[in-house]
């Protein structure tokens, strides 16, 4: 077992490896830029080293001065976190030559997944259903016309240079084909210099649903069951639950035998999560991997008694899975709470934090780094912690974070909390029919 | 210059934000510091010696470690420059062992002169200064690991 492992992150997250190692009787070492010498993360751990200044690239991604760290305080073992450094193959690699155990997946496994259309067509071999389309660029409308009527519409004709929305159209049926490649074709041509157009299958009303694996050295991988993580504003989950209100025993299995099939075709070692889209029918498409621990991992831990962080330790230690798969014991939720104002756009809100009071009780969990006194730095991410709660039922679960999001004090800065209460009232919120849309549509006045 | 002139611009300089103030006129020369802040101490004392996986490591410090203070008003218009890491890895006063250190205390260094070595995985990187001056204390020790904006030297320049 490992020695003394550093830990290449900062915030809540370095706080919870640090604690996990802490049970295991692990030495930590933090890491920290000079905006972070007040942190939580440099206070708890066993040792801490500045690495340098504020800006991410010179400190937290910056792979010469956290193998330097390693080096000068004889780390055997170094856990990325998320972000940062998790899903750089070279961090990997340089691991690796530095005789230093990264805990995660080797540089192999990240780059495949890395690539989102290797990452597919990996997935496609393995038979992981992923979203229908083209083999590449379509020829000709024709060829388009066919291939939407295989895999049924709706279909979206995308610019294959594009982004940001642009050089892409939703087409409905056969008489909306011609006009939406043209449309497509010059759009694509004037924002990209590059028409080439490919076809994916629309996936109406989709819902994001999460599979937690592990693998372990020996080629085993299991399965922890989903995480929904339906609500999300501009592509930023917002709040995660277990299990998800629309899967049904079957699609769980389903789903989960898919995932394992995936991480089976790569051979994954440690903790990962594969994200499908679910439409209404029920049928799911492989999205992508995330060859890291998730910022959403409490759900599953709560829901499953598993310490994922010991796991992903366990693992890189050489120790064997059962690979026995675990469902769901009870429901739980969590709702990550930023310094942002949701009553302005969510605009970022940095500063001090003048008086703090954190929820407790049955069933409440809280993952923060913040404490009273404490300056946020505007150099990171908003995130300031992640409140978990779990219950025997959905509904006794959404009461209880209510309550447990009113006891929430944090002043000084402005955070989403009230957003939260607002949700956990809101009747779409709670009937558990909602997609990934649903926040578009949401009422943020007055927060 | 009268003694309550002084006064006055000891109180202005006090209320102000300013750490520092040297004025300097014809027959009179002023120099008025702040009573230097203190360091917050790194919150760990890295001891390990680069073989031996047993480092000595210090509980995390809870406030900063108060540097003793100095007076407000040296007469003397010289002061004290901290010469900081600008980087993590191993310190070393001289580019090999059989060679002779860089700077000893007391030597005169200028601008773009070789201070130390720091070594970072496997590479060797000579820190330069940015200050003329001379050295009065060497804060590291050869051969021990250091970490980014860590003090190395102290130097008094003019």
């Amino acid at each position: 077992m490992f020695k003394k492992i550093l830990i290449a992150n900062r915030g809540e997250i370095a706080m919870r490896i640090i604690r996990t190692c802490r049970e295991m009787g692990i030495k930590t070492v933090g890491v920290y830029s000079t905006a972070d010498k007040d942190s939580l993360h440099v206070r708890f751990a066993d040792e801490a080293v500045c690495i340098g200044p504020p800006p991410g690239k010179d400190s937290y991604l910056s792979i010469p001065n956290i193998i330097a760290a390693a080096e000068i305080t004889n780390a055997d073992a170094i856990h990325p976190g998320y972000g940062f450094l998790s899903e750089n193959a070279e961090f990997s690699k340089i691991c690796q030559d530095y005789n230093i155990k990264f805990i995660g997946p080797t540089p192999e496994m990240i780059m495949s997944m890395g690539d989102k259309s290797t990452a597919k067509a990996t997935m496609r071999k393995a038979g992981v259903p992923t979203v229908p389309g083209s083999d590449g660029l379509l020829e000709s409308v024709k060829e388009g016309i066919r291939l939407a009527n295989k895999i049924k519409y709706p279909v979206i004709l995308k610019a294959t240079a594009g982004g940001g929305g642009k050089g892409m159209r939703i087409v409905k049926n056969d008489f909306e084909f011609e006009k939406a490649w043209e449309d497509c074709k010059r759009e694509a041509s004037a924002s990209f210099g590059n028409d080439g157009l490919y076809l994916e299958k629309f996936v109406e009303e989709p819902r994001h649903v999460e599979i937690q694996i592990v693998g372990d050295q020996y080629g085993k991988v299991c399965h922890l069951s989903e995480r929904d993580c339906s609500i999300q504003r501009r592509h930023q989950k917002l709040v995660e639950e277990s299990p998800s209100p629309i899967i049904t025993d079957r699609l769980r299995e389903k789903m989960g035998a898919a995932a394992i099939k995936g991480a089976k075709a790569i051979r994954y070692e440690g903790a990962g999560t594969i994200e499908f889209l679910v439409d209404k029918n029920g049928d799911f498409f492989f999205m992508e991997m995330n060859t890291r621990i998730q910022v959403e991992h409490p759900v599953t831990e709560e829901v499953t008694g598993f310490d994922l962080i010991k796991e992903q330790i366990l693992v890189a230690a050489g120790v064997k899975i059962s690979g026995r798969n675990y469902t769901p014991n009870s429901h739980a939720i969590e709702c990550r709470i930023n310094a942002e104002d949701p009553a302005n756009g969510f605009r970022p809100s940095p500063g001090k934090i003048t008086n703090l009071n954190l929820p407790g009780g049955h069933g409440v969990r809280v993952d923060t780094h913040i404490y009273s006194g404490y300056t946020i730095p505007p150099n990171y991410d908003s995130m300031v912690a992640k409140l978990i709660v779990s219950a025997p039922t959905r509904e006794e679960a959404i009461v209880r974070m209510k309550r447990a999001l009113m006891e929430f004090i944090i002043e000084g800065i402005k955070t989403t909390i009230p957003f939260h209460i607002r949700l956990m009232d809101d009747p779409g919120f709670r009937s558990g029919k909602f997609t990934t849309k649903y926040l578009e549509d949401f009422d943020f006045s007055g927060l | 210059m009268k003694p309550s002139e002084l006064k006055d611009i000891i109180d202005f300089i006090a209320k102000s934000n300013l750490d520092e103030v040297n004025i300097e006129t014809e027959g009179f020369k002023i120099s008025v510091k702040r009573a230097a802040t203190p360091i917050a101490a790194a919150p760990v004392a890295i001891q390990a010696e680069r073989q031996a996986p047993a480092p000595v490591a210090a509980p995390p410090a809870a406030a900063p470690a108060a540097e003793p203070e100095k007076p407000a008003a040296p007469v003397s218009s010289k002061k004290t420059v901290e010469v900081k890491s600008p980087m993590i890895g191993t310190f070393y006063r001289a580019a090999s062992p059989d060679k002779p250190s860089l700077v000893n205390v007391g030597d005169e260094i200028k601008v773009g002169q070789s201070l130390c070595i720091i070594e970072a995985m496997k590479l060797f990187n000579e820190i330069e200064s940015d200050i003329t001056g001379r050295v009065v204390k060497i804060m590291a020790e050869n051969s021990t690991p250091v970490e980014y904006d860590q003090v190395l030297f102290l130097v008094e320049v003019d």
